[in-house]
């Protein structure tokens, strides 16, 4: 370190010609072999929207599918076997969930931002292992590869890929496909477990090791409490589905009955043990938005975040009761009435910190300078998309409502609204917001909001159809319906089309900003924009923070 | 960066990656402790295996004033096991707490000796813990010679405790379900002896003799 610090005193003291002098390595060993967690996250995000990309259109081809009865969109893809179509449209829609899940939101919240953001926010020059950071990365795309084989390799009898939901029930990912694509996908969530989890252990490492001197626990940025939280989530969570989907795996092909009657197993087990982890994994995708959404809105009111304690506990309250509710997701698998009244009530408890965070977000804008750049509108469209969901959410949690409910588009349309809206929005906001502060130049500020209006009309004319739906009685996962099934169908087949003309809106603001944009100041957003990857050059350094940022007489920093 | 710092990332990195370690013992911990769960609490159905000498006694039968409930026989065959097999008698009006035996019938298509085990359920889930067999076929494994048939026997009654639970007390139906599953590897040399006729007999007898029921059945002990 001295001799590295000595050398630089050579230059100017200024990390702004420090980033021109910067060491960076050459092409292969900086992007394939990076150690940088600021590359990394860019790695992490390219990767995220490619994902992004194979899985919407996905879901495109299922909405251009559903947008008429009968089957006619699939059947091509199959050479007109209507059998091997209804088998394609599971798999599409096993892809979509594990690929937009695993492959787009986790990589794009936690890998992406997370990477870039955690280290800048506390004053950190890196994460704690950057190398275990580099082997989560891989280890992702690895996954995903996995995950893209499987649907070309043999699932069940006669028809190629697994076509088991992205919840991989048995019997149907046992008995029900005998071909190795479930293994493949199981795989993949092997690979992508391992990867998280030791992305888990190095943010937690990084959160509790890596702080300046004098950020407190209850100094630190709202983004990096929620990445902390998300941490724990990962590390409780991604394990026991790593179990279940081993027992899943040994069930296949070593001849073990841990789900299987037969040997005195039992299917329903393994529903415990996925929606254990499952229902904290829709945490993990949403509470790093969150923080993201916290920090847009603070930025673009002018004003620190309302209630910045109850905020942080909040994220803990909500991982924590995440834990104990995960049976609403099997109200329908015989449990007793008591049963269900416990985990009816634990489901609606979670609306409360929840509310905690929305009040607070609303009281954050109240009597603030507000202006309406497009991070702020699109942390705003999350609060409304996420309002709506966690709405449907607290209709969902009845026990007995959900009898009715359940396996419906109404399920469909509440999970789309939190997750595909909620984390989604969350995801733009946070690009558009640190897009400048990442790559230097500023995104084109007219296409940005462009973007944000169509996308936010596309989806909703997409999603909220999908209530009505729900509440006609539409049961999910089938690629045809009735006749009186058409109408809301194919408005939500139009929703998605305007949908994606706002994504080409978004790719088109993406390359023409990156080549053609404005150099970014650093910091662009002004005296709402507080916290330290603000006070760095637009892009930071290569290695930033050499001389530790010292925050110990600096008073509310968040 | 030091050596200091470099220990103090282990530690906490170590500590995170335990923890990861842990959940995935407890994944596994949940398979024994989940079977533990249903069977104490007849959880999904999982019915009550007690001996006779648990069987209410006559006053507190009497004092049921005859409470009744429906009882219906539901057989079914895995595939790869080449056995018919199904109820031998119909729908049983069943006195709650008295002592009943049904009879399934199984009978082979086989050309060899082959070897099956049942397992079983009780819907509605809520009754299940109130569903007590004394003996039945499915506590052991069953082989069927090639073309043999058996009669299977299933002496059971309805725990009186049924009618103070709240969920349970109003269930006027109880299916009792059977699925055999083909066994490749009996444990046991095969021979009908595992049908429990003499277990039966026993427990009949103890029937018409209301003392001798109350003892443990000596076929079963040995």
């Amino acid at each position: 370190m001295a001799t590295t610090a000595d050398s630089h005193s050579l230059h100017a003291h200024d990390d702004h010609a420090h980033a021109d002098h910067d060491h960076k390595p050459g092409f292969f060993a900086r992007w394939f072999l990076s150690t940088n967690h600021k590359d990394i996250g860019t790695l992490y995000l390219i990767f995220a929207i490619f994902a992004g990309i194979i899985g919407g259109a996905l879901s495109g081809f299922m909405r251009w599918e559903l947008a008429n009865p009968g089957m006619q969109i699939l059947p091509w893809f199959t050479g007109g076997n209507i059998d091997a179509a209804y088998h394609l449209w599971n798999v599409f829609i096993t892809g979509h969930g594990m690929i937009m899940v695993f492959f787009m939101v986790m990589p794009a919240l936690i890998g992406g931002f997370g990477n870039w953001f955690v280290p800048l926010m506390i004053g950190a020059p890196d994460m704690a292992f950057p190398r275990l950071n580099n082997v989560s990365y891989w280890l992702t795309t690895t996954a995903f590869v996995l995950l893209c084989v499987s649907m070309f390799v043999p699932g069940p009898a006669g028809f190629d890929g697994a076509g088991t939901g992205w919840t991989v029930y048995p019997p149907l990912s046992t008995s029900g496909h005998p071909g190795p694509a479930v293994d493949l996908a199981i795989f993949a969530l092997h690979l992508a477990g391992a990867s998280s989890i030791l992305g888990a252990i190095n943010f937690i490492t990084t959160i509790f090791n890596m702080r300046a001197p004098g950020m407190t626990l209850h100094k630190m940025p709202l983004f990096v409490w929620s990445v902390l939280v998300t941490a724990f989530l990962l590390l409780l969570s991604l394990p026991v589905l790593a179990g279940a989907i081993t027992m899943l795996l040994t069930d296949r092909n070593f001849g073990t009955t841990f789900f299987d009657p037969a040997g005195g197993g039992d299917p329903i087990l393994y529903q415990h043990l996925f929606w254990f982890f499952g229902h904290p994994e829709v945490y993990i995708m949403i509470l790093p938005a969150f923080g993201i959404v916290s920090h847009v809105l603070a930025t673009f009111s002018r004003k620190p975040v309302f209630g910045y304690l109850g905020m942080a506990y909040a994220m803990v309250a909500i991982g924590f009761v995440g834990f104990v509710v995960w049976a609403h997701h099997m109200f329908t698998v015989g449990l007793s009435v008591n049963t269900k009244m416990y985990f009816t009530a634990a489901t609606m408890i979670i609306a409360v910190p929840t509310g905690i965070k929305i009040f607070s977000w609303i009281a954050t804008m109240w009597g603030g300078k507000l202006t309406f750049q497009t991070p702020m509108l699109w942390a705003l469209g999350f609060i409304f998309m996420f309002t709506v969901g966690g709405v449907t959410g607290v209709v969902l949690s009845n026990g007995g409502v959900d009898t009715y409910m359940h396996d419906t588009y109404y399920v469909v349309a509440h999970f789309h609204y939190v997750l595909s809206l909620g984390a989604v929005f969350g995801l733009f906001a946070g690009f558009y917001y640190w897009f400048g502060k990442m790559w230097g130049r500023d995104y084109n500020e007219f296409l940005g909001k462009l973007h944000f209006w169509i996308f936010f009309i596309g989806v909703n004319v997409l999603f909220f159809p999908m209530h009505f739906l729900g509440q006609d009685g539409m049961p999910r996962r089938i690629p045809d319906y009735p006749e009186a099934y058409h109408y809301w169908n194919h408005i939500a087949s139009i929703g998605y089309a305007i949908m994606l003309v706002g994504m080409v809106v978004f790719f088109i603001n993406v390359f023409w900003s990156l080549f053609a944009g404005r150099k970014t100041a650093d910091n662009p957003w002004g005296e709402g924009a507080t916290t330290l990857e603000w006070t760095l050059s637009s892009p930071p350094p290569f290695h930033q923070f050499e001389t530790i940022p010292d925050l110990r007489n600096m008073k509310g920093h968040h | 960066m030091s050596a200091a710092t470099d220990s103090r990332h282990r530690k906490v990195g170590l500590m995170a990656g335990g923890i990861a370690l842990a959940m995935v013992g407890l994944a596994y911990a949940s398979v024994p402790l989940y079977q533990i769960f249903c069977q104490v609490t007849g959880f999904g159905g999982t019915t009550q295996k007690v001996d006779a000498g648990s069987l209410p006694s006559d006053e507190q039968v009497r004092a049921l004033a005859g409470k009744t409930v429906k009882v219906r026989f539901d057989g079914n065959v895995r595939g790869g096991l080449p056995w018919r097999f199904a109820p031998a008698q119909g729908p049983m009006e069943v006195k709650i707490g008295q002592q009943n035996i049904a009879y399934y019938k199984a009978s082979s298509s086989a050309g060899t000796p082959t070897t099956g085990t049942a397992t079983f359920n009780v819907t509605p889930a809520a009754a299940g813990q109130y569903f007590a067999k004394i003996q039945c076929f499915c506590f052991n494994e069953q082989t069927l010679g090639p073309g043999q048939s058996a009669e299977m026997p299933v002496v059971f009654y309805v725990d009186p405790a049924i009618l103070d639970d709240p969920d349970a007390k109003d269930i006027s139906e109880i299916t009792l379900s059977y699925s055999f599953y083909p066994l490749d590897q009996p444990t046991k040399a095969p021979g009908l002896y595992a049908t429990g006729k003499a277990d039966i007999a026993a427990v009949q007898a103890g029937t018409k003799d209301q003392v001798a029921r109350r003892l443990p059945s000596p076929a079963r002990a040995g």
